[in-house]
């Protein structure tokens, strides 16, 4: 697979950069202080593509904590709140769409 | 059922030993996430959209009561209390992680069970029909080849990174419930001439972005050469598949790129270097593995007893749930019984632990221990005694795996699409969420008769929407869900690939598609017993396209 | 990049003479695949052992005339997970009977150390020290093989026949 730093960035709006944690697999996404974390709020977010490049960069190196980091896209809201931007980051932040089988 | 013996066992614990070493390389940074992939994929864990999912393997689609148990366990320790059935008769759970990985996988070592080659370029889980053994068309249990083939392609030194993944499939009955043709090789028992038995050998089936159908290559090939001839498929294939583009990787591409013939005698070429080398087999190796098989000790029963006449008389509902999943055993007395994992709102093929654990305690009582998984994604009680049917329906319905939807249109493959798996486009399962409830009707179900509706949230095909009478391809068009619906699609010994009907439809359409599609089929159809693949293949898709699109 | 032979790290006694690179006299000397086809009866005549150096995408059957004199067949991983020389290798030793040393060269890593060494690998040009280090062990990490391979151990299946008995009464625990 190509890495995320050979491919071309395109950007149309506000970006975060997330991945999966390396021990549990858990959604995270990149903090401005290059912490990660499961909370979309607290991405670093950025509409700029040099910034963008920087931040895919930095998630790239750091290996070890996070897997498969890549640019995501999301909607800032009236309020400054962030939410995803795609139906596929939508259900990464939120799980599946449908009920989870319920134990009788 | 396969008995493990020691040697058996070692190997798994040594995979588990191998694996919880490389889990910790990973963990402390020795191992990049580019070293560990696929080191982890030959292990069957796989990064989904929220976590890491395990896919364990299930040979041939038998499994034990004590592994379903296990299986149980495993779901309720390690994930979040339920498991997926896939298309390969294998289990996924979606919530698994890396850190309790090697635990969970010793845990399934105890009773035999792992997730080595569940995934990545080597040979894949070997399936075959979920009856075998107890179908009365079969010749012999071809569960025999499937595990010689088994053992021989596990951790095999040549074969663990080939081009793409392989998947082998044997059959042995008149009537193909394998899905053979579908398969990157497949091997079909039958008798030759002169009353000898050997195999029908297919190679370069698959679905995925370029469908193809499985060409034979021999016509018979005896049983004593079975291993060699894989292998030499396998080393052509593993020396000459394209390695420079993943979509064009597998075996069907080399197959057609070639020639079937050419490619037939590449490998004749190979095999006869290597058929009377150590891989021929004798009768006391298949003897060794066929008593490995444990078959019930099933009592001498008379068919059709009184008993279960009457109790389909008292009870319509029974009655109903009989003639729809019910099938005959080859043993006078007995029946198969399919448990549908397709309850209205559920997703095709989940399972709780509770359900797992009270499935296994049933198979204890009534099914001698043993329980199969079909590529339909639904379970199997294969040696229930006819007399035991109205209590054995009642505990199933009591645990909803009970309901009379076999073959019918409710009755859905669909794979895990965007609601899980990361390459998804789209997703499945509420598509077949909202097909099940439009046809809940019971009688509007069975008056459609078989009918197969087949779902894949991208074109890899996991949901085989190819061979789907009715199949649903989620496709992705400017950030929307869309989904393209092919007819005609079909996966037994006639297999064929549905042809697209027209543009794809969105998202919020298809149950209203599916809905016009099997109104078309009720005014086109000749007889009401033509099936809806037959009216299909009489009429072609064009009175069905013509109806869908009329409006849209 | 250290070269391990018989479980043990040890020096590189051969020397690459790649594309046009003078041939060093009296050395041991690996040289390219073109390079050995066009002047084969030449090298292999010269009184130090020659290697070559095949790639994998080149039928090993081309060397097949020339086995018996080769010191060395170097084959290629230019990527682990790329396994046709895994398959050239079967066929060099148990097809073509080749008996000299068969390095393996490119993405070697540890956790492919026992499935190099069922194919027929002698020699091990290790990617990473580290894995050089802990290549016994690597490779010893498994004591049961269920296939027929080029390292003549016995598979399953006839260790199974070999200690007779019924299966079904030897198998102390149905799963
Ligand atoms: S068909 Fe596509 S979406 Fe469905 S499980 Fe397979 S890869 Fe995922």
């Amino acid at each position: 697979m190509t890495s995320p730093l050979d491919q071309k960035i395109k950007i149309t709006g506000p970006v975060v950069v997330t991945a999966n944690r390396v021990g549990d697999g858990a959604v995270v996404y990149r903090r401005a202080d290059g912490g990660w974390s499961t909370r979309l709020p607290e991405a670093a977010v950025t509409s700029n593509v040099a910034t963008a490049r920087e931040f895919i960069a930095a998630a790239v190196a750091d290996d070890l904590r996070a897997v498969g980091p890549y640019i995501a896209p999301v909607k800032l809201t009236a309020d400054g709140g962030v939410q995803p931007g795609n139906l596929r980051e939508l259900i990464r932040l939120g799980g599946p769409t449908i009920d989870l089988p319920v134990t009788f | 059922m396969y008995l493990y013996d020691d040697l058996d066992r070692t190997l798994v614990a040594e995979r588990v030993a191998d694996f919880r070493d490389q889990v910790g390389r990973r963990l402390s940074g020795e191992l990049t996430e580019d070293e560990f992939k696929p080191l982890r994929l030959m292990n069957g864990v796989y990064l989904q959209l929220h976590a890491y999912m395990l896919r364990i393997s299930i040979p041939y689609g038998t499994l034990s009561s004590a592994q379903l148990r296990k299986l149980a366990h495993v779901a309720r320790t390690y994930d979040r209390g339920y498991g997926h059935f896939t298309t390969r008769t294998n289990i996924q759970f979606h919530w698994i992680k890396l850190e309790q990985l090697p635990n969970a996988m010793a845990d399934l070592a105890s009773v035999g069970m792992h997730g080595m080659q569940t995934s990545g370029n080597n040979v894949r889980n070997v399936t075959t029909d979920q009856w075998a053994g107890v179908a009365p068309d079969e010749i012999e249990d071809p569960r025999i080849y499937a595990e010689v083939i088994r053992q021989h392609v596990t951790l095999h030194p040549e074969f663990s990174f080939m081009p793409r993944k392989f998947k082998i499939a044997v059959g042995s009955a008149a009537h193909d419930r394998a899905a053979l043709r579908i398969h990157d090789l497949a091997l079909r028992l039958h008798r030759n001439g002169a009353g000898e038995l050997g195999f029908e050998v297919m190679v370069g089936g698959g679905l995925g972005r370029t469908p193809f159908l499985a060409k034979t290559i021999k016509p018979f090939l005896l049983k004593r050469d079975v291993l060699s001839y894989v292998e030499a498929v396998l080393r052509t294939y593993n020396q000459f598949g394209r390695r420079d583009n993943i979509w064009k990787a597998r075996i069907k591409i080399l197959v057609h790129d070639l020639g079937a013939e050419a490619f037939a005698k590449e490998v004749e070429t190979e095999w006869r270097t290597i058929k009377d080398g150590p891989l021929a087999l004798d009768n006391a190796v298949f003897a060794e593995i066929a008593g490995r098989f444990r078959y019930p000790d099933y009592v001498p029963l008379d068919d059709a007893p009184r008993a279960l006449a009457e109790a389909r008389r008292a009870d319509r509902a029974f009655d109903v749930w009989f003639g729809n999943s019910v099938t005959n055993h080859k043993v006078p007395g007995y029946c198969i019984v399919t448990l549908s994992l397709k309850p209205e709102g559920g997703t095709p093929g989940d399972a709780t632990a509770e359900q797992m654990d009270a499935i296994a305690d049933l198979a204890d009582r009534y099914s001698f221990g043993e329980i199969r998984v079909g590529h339909e994604q639904n379970l199997t009680l294969p040696h229930v005694a006819q007399r035991d049917l109205p209590a054995l329906w009642r505990k199933l319905a009591d645990i909803g795996v009970a309901t009379p939807n076999v073959n019918l249109i409710s009755d859905i493959i669909s794979c895990p699409g965007l609601d899980y798996c990361s390459l998804a486009n789209a997703r499945s399962i509420p598509i077949a969420q909202q097909i099940a409830s439009r046809f809940r009707d019971r009688n509007l179900a069975r008056e459609l008769g078989r009918l197969h509706i087949n779902i894949s949230g991208c074109i890899n095909a996991c949901g085989h929407h190819h061979v789907g009478h009715i199949g649903i391809l989620g496709v992705e068009k400017n950030g929307e869900e869309f989904y393209q619906i092919t007819l005609g699609g079909k996966a037994d010994e006639d297999a064929k690939l549905g042809t697209l009907i027209g543009p794809a439809v969105p998202f919020a359409q298809v149950a209203d598609v599916v809905e016009d599609i099997a109104a078309a089929y009720v005014e086109l159809r000749e007889r009401p017993d033509e099936l809806f693949i037959d009216t299909v293949q009489r009429t072609g898709v064009e009175p069905f396209k013509e109806r869908v699109y009329a409006t849209r | 990049m250290p070269l391990v032979k018989s479980g043990q790290i040890v020096e590189d006694r051969y020397v690459r003479a790649l594309d046009d690179a003078p041939i060093p006299d009296g050395a041991p000397v690996i040289v390219q695949a073109a390079r050995f086809l066009a002047d084969a009866a030449e090298l292999v005549a010269r009184d130090a052992p020659i290697g070559v150096l095949w790639p994998n995408d080149r039928r090993v059957a081309e060397l097949a005339p020339w086995l018996d004199e080769l010191a060395l067949v170097a084959l290629h991983f230019p990527k682990f997970k790329d396994g046709r020389a895994y398959s050239q290798a079967r066929l060099l030793r148990e097809h073509y009977g080749y008996r000299g040393e068969l390095r393996a060269t490119g993405d070697v890593l540890r956790d492919q150390f026992q499935f190099l060494l069922r194919a027929g690998f002698d020699s091990f040009e290790v990617r990473k020290p580290a894995d050089a280090l802990v290549f016994a062990a690597a490779a010893a990490r498994y004591s049961v093989f269920y296939q027929p391979s080029a390292d003549g151990r016995p598979p399953a299946l006839r260790r199974r026949l070999q200690h007779g008995g019924s299966p079904a009464v030897r198998t102390r625990e149905a799963v």
